[in-house]
């Protein structure tokens, strides 16, 4: 049964003294809280009867460098927000740019940029489950789950070259063509993944110590995780069946036959099964992508005066160098509207929106991130209260908090 | 109902497709909550700020961004709001979506915009002991050295 709060705000600083309730740090540096993020707990006996999160280890001023940096730069640093999934933030940072732009990118690039969102789905959710698993002591299920982000990586090396900070998206367009190369891997990986799904699912889901400290652990309920702006996997565990691939498609994917994956019962189980079946509808959609690729350029024109164009047409045609020099030179660059956007995708996590604010010239006046980790770990307290302290990882595993998204 | 019905006078237009009404600060709650409760946005998207400074033709210094959302039609909406200094305040929203909680206060970490209202505002991403609002156009890139003048922790060292 949930308590109640000690104080509205959850400030412990206020309440009345209760001798018998314990203070507990939890974090900044523990193992299970992944990155560094750090709980104050209020212990009554095993039982939490308050939390008090403190963020900002991690702050280091990305919406500021947002406003120094121009498109195209910073979405190195958009990289590195969500480093779990990293194309899925290249993507949404251009398409909220692109929108600011008025632009419309080619249909190959699409298809792309939807099979590396769906890639990076797969891998964000495997780490995810895995490390789930891994606090509440199945330590062989995180092999399992983590062994094929290994595969991901690999294909993103071959797309782009880097596998940890991808930043494969341009304005208008992609770093590189996808090569047969990358594309063979790709088919070899979705022919492999299905196996890696049976064995976790073999390995948990009908264990019983997995399903008694998950089901009924951190019930949300379903006017509750609208009220507190929920989004993404948390949302559709708790019954609120919105994702936004499907209720306001961007890129391609109205090409595609998906299915969104909902749960009714809101707890940490539910959030377990609904990250376990998204991927499998995401394998889904890699295959109907990767079969009916399109064929054409994957930038928008050089004229668009928008894309960088590639090395090739820089150095044996004018109109490729002169295009170069346009959006490099520090008086020149991109002309952008004096309007504000925003734009959502859906995130491996929930909604990632960026609000991008142009002045006219190559930089944005302000680059918001609207972080779905952040809104989300504010659900913590409300969560955690009234269970165990052994609930504590649970928790947070099913939220899937990345430290580096939530603090900016 | 239609918005510019609902809300005769005020700014709504659209750009890019999205809608967005500009509010002024008095009405700000009575508008979000008829937005709320008769035109169903019941999801608080965000709540952020952009620091007009510098900014070609605007008149007011700070402007608070509200990005609802309606789960049942899809529908979204912007709603802003202008706010001046000397001490930039609006009246906060949690009374109608829980969420807006660590948003506000994040607005007020890296704006200094008070929320009225709010229960615990209280910096969130940067110590309590930082002064400036690091998002304010006036404030450098690289900092005031904050981090070079950092109180250091004393440690009571036992004695040997």
């Amino acid at each position: 049964m949930p308590l109640h709060p000690l104080s509205p705000a959850g400030d412990l600083a206020h309440d009345e003294p209760r001798p018998y309730v314990w203070t507990m740090n939890f974090g900044p540096q523990h193992p299970a809280t992944h990155t560094t993020l750090r709980l104050v707990l209020k212990l009554d006996g095993e039982r939490v009867v308050d939390a008090m999160p403190d963020i900002g280890y991690l702050h280091s001023g990305f919406e500021k460098l947002g406003e120094h940096l121009d498109f195209n730069q910073y979405v190195t640093i958009a990289d590195r927000m969500n480093y779990v999934s990293p194309m899925a933030n290249d993507v949404a940072w251009h398409l909220a740019v692109e929108r600011l732009l008025d632009l419309e990118t080619p249909p190959r690039c699409q298809y792309l940029r939807v099979i590396v969102c769906e890639l990076s789905r797969i891998s964000d959710h495997l780490l995810c489950l895995g490390a789930m698993g891994l606090d509440i002591g199945a330590f062989t299920h995180f092999v399992y789950a983590f062994n094929p982000r290994e595969q991901i990586y690999d294909i993103f090396e071959a797309l782009c070259g880097a596998r940890l900070t991808n930043s494969y998206t341009r304005v208008g367009g992609l770093m590189y063509d996808a090569s047969p190369k990358a594309i063979a891997m790709i088919r070899d990986f979705l022919r492999q993944i299905p196996k890696t799904f049976r064995d976790m699912d073999r390995l948990l889901r009908r264990n019983r110590i997995f399903i008694d400290r998950t089901r009924g652990v951190g019930v949300l309920g379903r006017d509750e995780a609208i009220r507190r702006s929920c989004s993404g996997p948390v949302a559709r565990a708790s019954g609120v069946p919105r994702d936004l691939r499907k209720d306001e498609p961007y890129l391609a994917y109205r090409d595609f036959d998906f299915q969104v994956c909902c749960a009714d019962e809101g707890d940490c189980l539910a959030r377990y099964l609904v990250r376990m079946e998204e991927m499998r509808e995401s394998v889904k959609i890699i295959h109907q992508a990767i079969e009916n690729l399109p064929s054409g350029p994957v930038n928008v024109g050089d004229d668009a005066r928008t894309i960088l164009p590639n090395k090739e047409a820089v150095t044996s045609t004018i109109e490729g160098l002169i295009t170069h020099f346009e959006l490099v030179m520090t008086n020149r660059g991109f002309s952008t509207p004096c309007g504000e956007v925003y734009h959502a995708t859906e995130a491996p996590n929930g909604e990632l929106g960026f609000y991008v604010v142009g002045d006219g010239t190559a930089r944005a006046y302000r680059a918001r991130c609207r972080p779905p980790s952040f809104v989300h770990f504010a659900l913590f307290p409300h969560l955690i209260r009234g269970h165990t302290l052994s609930d504590v990882v649970a928790v947070l595993g099913s939220l899937n908090v990345i430290a580096a998204e939530l603090d900016r | 109902m239609d918005l510019t019905d609902a809300f005769p006078g005020m700014a709504i237009d659209a750009f890019r497709g999205q809608t967005r009404m500009v509010v002024l600060v008095e009405s700000l709650r009575e508008t979000l909550r008829t937005l709320k409760e008769q035109f169903g946005f019941d999801m608080l998207v965000d709540v952020t700020c952009v620091d007009y400074l510098h900014y070609r033709g605007a008149k007011d210094r700070f402007g608070l961004v509200y990005l609802l959302a309606n789960t049942e039609t899809n529908e979204r909406l912007t709603v802003r709001c202008f706010v001046n200094d000397p001490q930039p305040t609006v009246p906060s929203v949690i009374a109608l979506w829980e969420g807006a909680n660590w948003l506000e206060r994040e607005v007020w970490d890296m704006f200094g915009v008070r929320f009225d209202g709010h229960p615990d505002l209280r910096r969130i991403l940067l110590p309590e002991l930082f002064e400036a609002h690091p998002l304010r156009k006036d404030y450098p890139l690289q900092g005031c050295g904050e981090r070079h003048h950092f109180p250091v922790v004393a440690r009571e060292i036992p004695n040997p």
